[in-house]
């Protein structure tokens, strides 16, 4: 029936451009599922077999870390800022984890000061933004040369750099539940409550709206928002650092820039999904549709067995005509 | 009395040209008490630090002025390092075993590559109205690919004349060439563009939008011409870096953040429509110069990595307090 009204030259009136276009800004995901679907559909086209629920266990992996990292950039961005630094902090978490697993501490020890060291840069980071109010680009690009020093300066000062990732964060970031459900599902999905039900039933989730959708009319109405600013940038810090965690024990390295290939495919998740750039607009669900759209879209260019430099160019194109189409169809400016 | 306006009206201008330029002059200061420091700490540093210095920073200079336009401008461009190394890549191969006459012919046509990426740029800047920052983080993925669709691994050569060009001093032993050709460069392109009405509008647009239109301005061709502007200056900075090297590779270097962070020490703002492109080449120097500092004093570099953002975020945040006090005073 659809089909027909779709073809047919009077539609009727929830078929019309205002009606899709309403559709786009309020439920960006229902169009992103779609587009998901439809890359996976053509996976299975080209490849015909491939897609199986043991697929889907390994793409839902190699997303975790992403949707985590572009996590850090929904929050940030709703602001109305960004943070850069991600994938240098996450690097640092994870190498500094590798360095210290066999201290008398071990594990838990060698995680907690790796997470204490990210939610330090992301507490420096909010009060340059917060407080001082220094563009959050500038501070977390500069956040994120500081952290890269550190970390290439405590790779020379460790004496044992061959330690490697522990093995149980290689358990929970690679290992699988019957070879299927991927083991970092358990942390994954309490994060994703917390940030989708913080940003939707949390006075902090509205106050990050408010800010970004108007700082003035924001602060006018009361809020505090160097403090907002602080928590955020301490939280998407920690959020990098999990994200850290989770690439080293599934890719089973620890450098100091293991991580950095992964920030830009953190913006574009989080803007694939619907979030503004410019802050006020967006949400946590529509970025973990971006990032698996990402993976599979990876996938995809893979399985057509294009070679890496055609690959970048097509990502780099699909991005910007998603992004194009969003902003055509929600009359953004 | 004549004599005392005359004199009146000589000052004056200086005054103006000091307040106005006081961020610049207060780092060309900075600048030059770090060259003392140097000179201090390292008695051997001469002309062949000073040529070796000159090199080092041309890549990162004309980036840096590539990226001081679109900021100007009220954009960014997060694709310059990606737009290097492709324009890096295809000179170099044109010109691996060619002769001086076809090495002309190449950078001409390398120049015409920069104008022609930067235009696909600014295109899709203002056909999308997708936010500067998102289409230019997309267009870096694509620029890097065609770089490796070129030449998959760093190789080719430069023609003589243009190693001539950048390498070596020129006149006296403290002058290197690099410097010239960087002042030569910006001299020929920034200055007229600057005075010109275009230039003129680049700033109105970065400063703001609504009263720019209001007033008669085309933002969307304006924005479109500084992204071209910035795509012929990465073609430049390319050309440079292939010069320099003797090669082309196609991996982007750091050079697209390191140019934002320098843009932003050398006094423009992110904002847009403020500062000039003289502020951020000696930010550049600076930066470059206490990488060497580090190094003459024995400290791990990768202190010198660190102390680069450190001097970032703090040169920052002076700026805006300073900017806080004034709008509440």
């Amino acid at each position: 029936m659809s089909e027909l009204a779709s073809t047919s030259p009077e539609r009727p009136g929830w078929l019309t451009g205002t009606a899709w276009r309403s559709l786009f800004r309020d439920r960006p995901i229902v169009p992103l599922v779609g587009l998901l679907l439809v890359l996976v559909a053509i996976i299975q086209l080209v490849q015909p077999g491939i897609v199986g629920v043991s697929w889907a266990g390994v793409i839902v992996r190699a997303s975790i870390p992403l949707a985590i990292l572009a996590g850090c950039q929904t929050l940030t961005m709703l602001t109305g800022g960004i943070d850069l630094s991600v994938g240098a902090v996450a690097s640092m978490a994870g190498f500094v984890t590798a360095t210290l697993v066999h201290s008398p501490g071990g594990v838990p020890f060698a995680v907690a000061v790796a997470l204490t060291a990210a939610a330090l840069a992301g507490l420096i980071s909010g009060i340059g933004i917060g407080v001082f109010r220094v563009h959050p680009l500038i501070m977390t690009l500069g956040m994120s040369f500081v952290v890269l020093g550190l970390s290439n300066v405590w790779q020379l000062e460790t004496i044992q750099t061959g330690a490697g990732t522990p093995d149980s964060l290689r358990t929970l970031g690679s290992g699988t539940v019957f070879g299927i459900v991927p083991n970092s599902l358990v942390v994954f999905i309490p994060l994703m409550l917390l940030i989708l039900l913080g940003l939707r039933r949390t006075g902090f989730g509205r106050l990050l709206y408010a800010i970004g959708d108007n700082p003035v009319a924001a602060r006018l109405s009361g809020a505090r928002a160097w403090q907002v600013l602080i928590v955020l940038y301490v939280i998407s810090a920690l959020l990098a650092g999990i994200a850290g965690l989770l690439i080293s024990g599934l890719t089973n390295t620890a450098s100091v820039s293991l991580a950095d290939s992964s920030l830009l495919p953190s913006v574009a998740a989080s803007v694939i999904g619907g979030t503004s750039i410019l802050g006020g607009r967006g949400g946590y669900g529509g970025t973990i549709v971006g990032a698996l759209i990402l993976t599979v879209l990876t996938a995809l260019l893979t399985v057509l067995g294009l070679p890496e430099p055609t690959r970048q160019i097509l990502f780099g194109s699909i991005i910007i005509a998603v992004a194009a189409a969003y902003t055509r169809v929600t009359g953004e400016t | 009395m004549t004599a005392a306006s005359a004199t009146l009206s000589r000052v004056a201008p200086i005054g103006t040209l000091a307040r106005r330029n006081g961020w610049t002059l207060s780092l060309l200061a900075f600048l030059i008490g770090l060259l003392a420091l140097t000179k201090v700490i390292q008695p051997g540093y001469g002309p062949i630090a000073v040529q070796g210095l000159g090199t080092s920073i041309l890549p990162l200079a004309l980036a840096t002025v590539a990226q001081a336009v679109v900021v100007i401008g009220g954009g960014i461009d997060l694709s310059i390092g990606s737009m290097m190394a492709l324009t890096s890549v295809v000179s170099a191969s044109a010109m691996k075993g060619q002769g001086n006459e076809f090495g002309v012919a190449a950078v001409v046509g390398v120049l015409g590559l920069g104008l022609v990426l930067g235009a696909i740029n600014g295109g899709l800047v203002v056909v999308t109205r997708v936010p500067d920052i998102v289409v230019t983080l997309a267009m870096s993925f694509v620029w890097a690919g065609c770089a490796l669709l070129v030449a998959p691994r760093p190789g080719g050569g430069a023609a003589p004349w243009l190693k001539d060009v950048v390498l070596g001093p020129i006149g006296i032993d403290w002058i290197p060439k690099a410097a010239i050709v960087l002042i030569v460069v910006v001299a020929i392109v920034w200055i007229p563009l600057a005075r010109s009405r275009l230039g003129l509008e680049i700033y109105a647009i970065g400063s703001n939008q609504l009263a720019a239109f209001r007033s008669g301005v085309s933002v969307g061709r304006t924005k479109f011409l500084a992204y071209v502007f910035t795509g012929l200056f990465s073609a430049l900075a390319g050309l440079s870096l292939t010069a320099s090297t003797g090669i082309g590779s196609p991996v982007p270097g750091p050079y697209t953040l390191l140019s934002v962070a320098a843009v932003v020490l050398g006094g423009v703002s992110l904002a847009g429509g403020r500062g000039g492109v003289f502020g951020p080449m000696v930010a550049v120097v600076v930066l470059q110069m206490i990488r060497t500092d580090m190094t003459f004093l024995n400290i791990n570099t990768n202190l010198a990595v660190v102390a680069q953002g450190v001097i970032l975020i703090g040169v920052v945040m002076f700026g805006s307090l300073v900017q806080l006090r004034r709008t509440r005073g």
